[in-house]
């Protein structure tokens, strides 16, 4: 929720990170208002993946999260942001999406990750399923809250 | 009915199977309206069966999981058998992963399988036989 570094970049391609320096380069937000922001991010993950050097597979399940949750924010929460982040950990790159919205929250996060469960149109594996796509997954939410979800892909596991 | 961007490509006839495709710009509007076109080409022209190529999908997300399923089952109660075709191998590991296994949609695994599963043979011979090749 802290305002911070709002970089705002609702263009394509974003601003080039150098590839190879570390996989460092800043984070980039962008907004998901509308249809055409999902296909919009959908395309910037996926450069980012490339960029940071994961395969196809990898790729395809990081965009296939960064579907999912972005889907959720605008379907769910009203619209919100995703920040892609190249990181660097211990054993190699990754890449870290931050999907910010400030809709009603989610009440029971336990049974939202359940899947099967649904109050929208999609399957009701949005959110599990993104975290099984994911190495790391936090969620932060509440009734009234909005929800923060935050994942990790590294390309070394 | 409300003309949008393209999202499906064009439906051909070939015989009692209607051959189509998703792009990948598939949103709720787009999704709707490519299922009223294809029931209502399904109705017109009496087909039995629907090739849909999905190659060019990069991912599937629940959303495309959930048009797909339910075009297949729409043509279904319209009499027509789907076949969803195409399917890149990084999408169907990454399905699995997910946990959607589109439970009653066929597969084939390139156009050509599926148009073979609905009943259409190639040519036994190219030079000679030119007018086989046509569905029963």
């Amino acid at each position: 929720m802290a305002p911070h570094g709002e970089s705002t970049v609702a263009s394509w391609p974003p601003p080039t990170h150098r590839a190879g320096d570390g996989g460092t380069g800043a984070p980039v937000t962008h907004q998901v208002r509308t249809e055409e922001d999902l296909l919009t991010v959908r395309h910037a993950v996926r450069a980012a993946t490339v960029d940071a050097g994961f395969g196809i597979v990898d790729q395809t399940r990081v965009v296939t999260a960064a579907s999912e949750l972005a889907r959720n924010a605008y379907v769910h929460g009203g619209g919100g942001t995703l920040t892609i982040e190249q990181v660097r950990g211990p054993a190699g790159r990754g890449l870290r999406l931050t999907v910010k919205d400030d809709g009603p929250g989610i009440a029971d996060l336990d049974t939202a990750l359940t899947d099967g469960f649904t109050t929208g149109a999609g399957l009701g594996h949005g959110l599990g399923g993104a975290r099984r796509l994911m190495d790391e997954f936090t969620v932060h939410t509440g009734a009234g809250q909005g929800t923060v979800v935050v994942a990790s892909r590294w390309t070394v596991r | 009915m409300t003309p949008h961007r393209p999202v499906g490509v064009p439906i051909l006839r070939l015989g009692d199977v209607l051959v189509t495709g998703l792009l990948n710009e598939l949103d709720d509007r787009a999704a709707i309206a490519f299922t009223e076109e294809l029931t209502a080409r399904i109705s017109a022209e009496g087909a039995r069966g629907v090739l849909i190529d999905i190659s060019r999908l990069e991912i599937i997300d629940s959303f495309v999981a959930r048009t797909l399923m339910e075009l297949t089952t729409v043509s279904r109660l319209l009499g027509a058998r789907v076949i969803v075709a195409g399917m890149r191998p990084p999408v169907a590991i990454t399905l699995v992963e997910l946990g959607i296994e589109l439970v009653g949609v066929e597969t084939a695994l390139n156009p050509e399988q599926g148009l073979a599963a609905l009943g259409w043979r190639q040519a036994q011979e190219p030079l000679g036989g030119s007018r086989r090749g046509a569905a029963r």
